[in-house]
């Protein structure tokens, strides 16, 4: 029982993928300037480490070693490719602004990472929860982001006006940048500095 | 002709893959700590992206595009479902033809490589390239512009990346920062004065 709460709960902080382990930032920071776009995201990545996860671990025992790789490679594509036609017959819109970052899950490291250190070794009820948590680990990072991109950005959570925006007759004066690519790059930076400040022994 | 420098310049400088698109991040961060391994990085990136990005471009014209099939006679097929497997597939493969030929009739340089070969396959630069391309229906020639103009870029940001952080040594940074923190921050500064590139028009 411990090991399965750890295996959930310990990505969230202790090992976040994206501060800690410093895996999948590529495809993370693009899609966080609305929590909308976030939270698709969010879901798409949990789906497909937790599946991804599991099969691996069910099948562990029989991939030859030198394939590995390519064997893993097939199983997150087949995944992947799920979830992009999913999106595309149910949220077309949304798979519009997602653009090409569904398809990169493939290439997102969380996915590859977890597979090559855990689902490799580990049974596979654990595995599941690894990936579970390692997506999640992933979506609070997101959303925290995009929290403050889409707040600050344009006054809105998802796409509910919270701050009226000058434009619209209010007093918020929207903040340009945090809907631009550097802002994100900040935000990462300051989340990784407030959790090595909590957490003394996570510092390099 | 200036079309075609367009598409260079724009893939370079307006549309860096790994500044504005956030692309082949975990490299850009991983592998910055040195300008000497940062430049033997983008060569390999761009050997692969010139090869890889064309040679896909040419398997979706052929095989996985709407009516691509017409040729072997079966014109309503559509296979572009099948399309990120596919891509993902060619990128293996020349990824280790690549190494398996430097190896064999380059031996120096593929010692110099040496593990960042294999690492490009799952960098998301060269997927993202490839998926980018597809997206907005380059053909051939243009494709094999578009993936030197992006490994191009993607080589400038890391070398000047790795240079920022090679001197950075010397400075005091507050303790929790120390690190990927500060780097972030670093490369959200390098984001902004790409920016400045972006209203330029020929």
């Amino acid at each position: 029982m411990a090991k399965a709460k750890d295996a959930l709960l310990d990505p969230l902080f202790n090992n976040n993928p994206i501060a800690l382990q410093i895996l999948g930032i590529c495809s993370a920071l693009a899609v966080t300037n609305k929590m909308s776009t976030a939270l698709t995201m969010t879901v798409a990545v949990i789906f497909v480490t937790a599946c991804s996860n599991a099969a691996i671990s069910a099948i562990r025992n029989h991939i030859p070693n030198s394939i590995r790789i390519i064997v893993q490679m097939t199983i997150i594509a087949t995944l992947v490719i799920i979830i992009d036609q999913m999106l595309k017959a149910y949220l077309y819109e949304m798979s519009k602004a997602l653009s090409v970052y569904v398809g990169l899950i493939i290439t997102n490291c969380i996915v590859m990472g977890r597979a090559e250190a855990y689902a490799m070794k580990n049974p596979v009820g654990l595995s599941f929860l690894d990936g579970v948590g390692n997506g999640l680990g992933y979506g609070i990072v997101l959303l925290a982001v995009g929290f403050v991109r889409e707040l600050f950005g344009s006054g809105k959570l998802f796409g509910v006006t919270i701050l009226n925006t000058v434009n619209d007759g209010g007093w918020y004066v929207t903040n340009g940048l945090m809907l631009l690519a550097p802002s994100a790059f900040f935000l990462i930076g300051f989340i990784i500095w407030g959790l090595r400040t909590w957490k003394p022994e996570l510092q390099e | 002709m200036s079309h075609y420098f367009m598409i260079f310049f724009n893939s370079v400088f307006i549309d860096n893959i790994a500044l504005t698109f956030f692309l082949g991040m975990c490299t850009f961060i991983a592998v910055s700590k040195k300008v000497s391994t940062a430049i033997m990085l983008s060569a390999a990136v761009i050997a692969v992206e010139v090869i890889t990005v064309p040679v896909n471009n040419l398997l979706y014209t052929f095989l996985l595009k709407k009516g691509a099939l017409a040729w072997a006679g079966y014109p309503n097929l559509d296979l572009s479902f099948l399309g990120l497997i596919c891509y993902i597939g060619v990128i293996a493969a020349i990824v280790q033809i690549l190494e398996m030929a430097l190896d064999k009739y380059f031996p120096v340089l593929y010692n110099a490589l040496g593990i960042f070969l294999p690492l490009i396959t799952v960098n998301c630069a060269i997927l993202g390239a490839v998926l980018f391309m597809v997206e907005r229906d380059y053909t051939v020639v243009e494709s094999t512009i578009y993936g030197a103009g992006v490994g191009v870029g993607f080589g400038l940001a890391i070398c000047l990346l790795a240079g920022i952080r090679e001197k950075l040594v010397y400075s005091d940074i507050p303790k929790g920062l120390r690190g990927v923190g500060v780097t972030f921050i670093i490369v959200g500064l390098m984001a902004m004065s790409f920016k400045a590139f972006s209203g330029l028009q020929f």
